[in-house]
């Protein structure tokens, strides 16, 4: 029993990830859509709409402010979604981990590999994001290009968060729940599109203490301003051991879920 | 030579539910082993015990004398497993199907393609080389798990239900591909509902109810251990029992039909022709299916 405790991770979760790497540019067409088209709608009708009304915040116009919460934002969706509906899908439905553990393949190599896809996607959204963003002028050159390591990281993040609730959830439709009270909320109060500081005190210290888009926003805002943030260190600290976290239990909990 | 499998008081429990309950048994190179039983009688679970995806609960299993918890990775490589339920990638066609499965094994990508196409080729399912999981047939599909399960070339072969839900011909199909990996060398287990399929396709197999091996050996001589040769039967009416109760003869009673186990049909048949108006009376070989019926009984399980 106890040699079922230890975490049995291989260079084969790349495998997983080359599958889910093969399928989605089989249909690259469809996915590579929404990180074209969301930038372009958010900076026209928040951006420049609301803009014309905010003006300038902490002296950086409206458009500029609310650009790195757009790519925090990205990376938070593009890993959440996928390393929660997306591998429900393939764990539940298409029984694709249970063709898979039955190969060399560990569930923890099945599990790792899902988790370094939803970053790659988160990677790759944010990197066309970026692309999109750079035309449109509105985010600072060569600092801003930091986003695309950087969003690899906090795209993990939110894998392992996700994968959390994948392991526990009773059916795909319960997979709502933390879609509409942990990731809506984040997308409005994480100092995506006003600042932190408007809000009363103590919610401001729940912000920067609890929520992980707030660290995410923190650092893109840092690159694409180019003025790092004095709490820029305790993000990228905090995201790491918040992924390391997250990491170990989306493993156990996974394998309790699988392994009986 | 040192079995392929071998389990000793192996045990699987589910909280209170006893699943697999001390069982023992050991699988040789080469041979075709069969497990049977009613629904719940802890097949499955021994396969995926055997498969290194379900942890034992107690006893000891080795396959190829590696103990299951501890090298799950070198046994897996050398198996081939076919599921009961399809988990085909219903994101890839037939042959992204193979070569993906193939990744999972390490194996290098040429190598791959030549051996899905090869395989394709086996199960008869060239045709259908780059078309969409979906578009297939039940049976299709049964065979293009067979092919998967091929890919590695395995060493053993572990089938849940290889046959389920096919038409005679995707049957007949899948035993002529098993009697040729037999025939190859291939060590096979399998578990099966048809009984039918047992009886032709294993060299030895176990009977197993509640969790325990009822009996064991090979199709005829459990049969004729524990049936007799042949099979009459008969239309139950008191002066037929009346009949067999005073030749000494050996029947069982099934709703309106008598059942008489014997090694001469012939004679019996006689017998009742001569002294109690039978009506009709049916003569046929003693099959596995009456084994199994005798031992595990007629009441349904789920």
């Amino acid at each position: 029993m106890d040699s079922y405790l230890i975490p049995r991770i291989s260079g084969l979760a790349l495998k997983v990830w080359r599958r889910n790497w093969d399928v989605f540019f089989k249909t690259y067409q469809v996915n590579f859509l929404p990180p074209f088209i969301e930038p372009v709608l958010y900076l026209l009708a928040i951006g420049f709409g609301l803009g014309m009304f905010v003006g300038e915040i902490d002296g950086v116009p409206y458009v500029n402010y609310i650009a790195p919460a757009l790519l925090a934002i990205s990376m938070m969706n593009a890993a959440f979604f996928e390393c929660t509906y997306s591998s429900y899908v393939r764990m539940y439905y298409q029984k694709t981990f249970e063709a898979m553990i039955a190969t060399p393949l560990s569930l923890d190599d099945v599990v790792t590999g899902e988790l370094l896809w939803g970053a790659t996607r988160s990677l790759i959204y944010s990197s066309v994001m970026l692309l999109v963003l750079t035309v449109f002028g509105v985010v600072d050159l060569p600092l801003s290009l930091l986003i695309i390591p950087f969003s690899f990281l906090g795209g993990l993040l939110f894998a392992c968060i996700a994968m959390c609730f994948t392991a526990i959830t009773p059916g795909i439709d319960a997979l709502n729940y933390p879609s509409f009270l942990f990731i809506t909320p984040m997308f409005l109060f994480s100092g995506t599109f006003f600042p932190l500081t408007v809000l009363p005190p103590t919610v401001q210290v729940l912000a920067v203490v609890f929520l992980p888009l707030t660290q995410l926003v923190i650092i893109t805002r840092s690159l694409t301003l180019s003025s790092i943030s004095p709490l820029f260190l305790y993000s990228l600290i905090w995201i790491i051991l918040v992924t390391v976290l997250f990491f170990v239990i989306s493993l156990r909990l996974m394998r309790r879920r699988l392994i009986v | 030579m040192k079995p392929v499998i071998n389990a000793e008081n192996l045990t699987k429990r589910y909280g209170s539910l006893v699943a697999v309950d001390t069982i023992n048994f050991s699988v040789n190179q080469g041979e075709m082993f069969g497990f049977l039983g009613p629904n719940g009688a802890g097949k499955t679970t021994t396969m995926k015990m055997i498969q290194c995806i379900s942890p034992k609960t107690s006893g000891h299993l080795t396959v190829f004398d590696r103990d299951v918890d501890t090298h799950p990775r070198e046994i897996k490589r050398m198996l081939g497993v076919l599921p009961q339920e399809s988990n085909l990638d219903p994101d890839f066609t037939c042959f992204e199907n193979l070569t993906n499965y193939a990744r999972y094994f390490e194996i290098p990508k040429s190598e791959a393609g030549d051996r899905a196409d090869r395989l394709l080729s086996f199960v008869q399912l060239e045709e259908k080389r780059d078309v969409p999981i979906e578009k297939l047939s039940g049976g299709m599909k049964r065979r293009l798990l067979l092919a998967r399960a091929l890919i590695n070339d395995p060493q053993l072969l572990i089938l849940d239900e290889p046959t389920i839900g096919l038409d005679p011909q995707g049957r007949h199909l899948i035993w002529e591909k098993l009697k040729a990996l037999r025939a190859a060398g291939n060590t096979i287990v399998l578990t099966t509902h048809y009984l039918e399929e047992a009886e032709r396709l294993c060299d030895r197999l176990v009977i197993m109810d509640d969790g325990k091996i009822l009996v064991e050996g090979s199709p005829q001589d459990l049969i004729s251990k524990y049936v007799g040769s042949d099979i009459l039967e008969v239309e139950h009416t008191p002066s037929v029992t009346a009949c067999l109760d005073a030749m000494n003869a050996r029947y069982e009673i099934f709703g309106d039909i008598v059942q008489v186990h014997t090694a001469h049909p012939r004679e019996v048949a006689k017998d009742l022709f001569e002294h109690c108006n039978p009506g009709r009376v049916f003569a046929r070989p003693a099959s596995l299916e009456d084994v199994f019926l005798k031992l595990t009984g007629r009441v349904l399980r789920d």
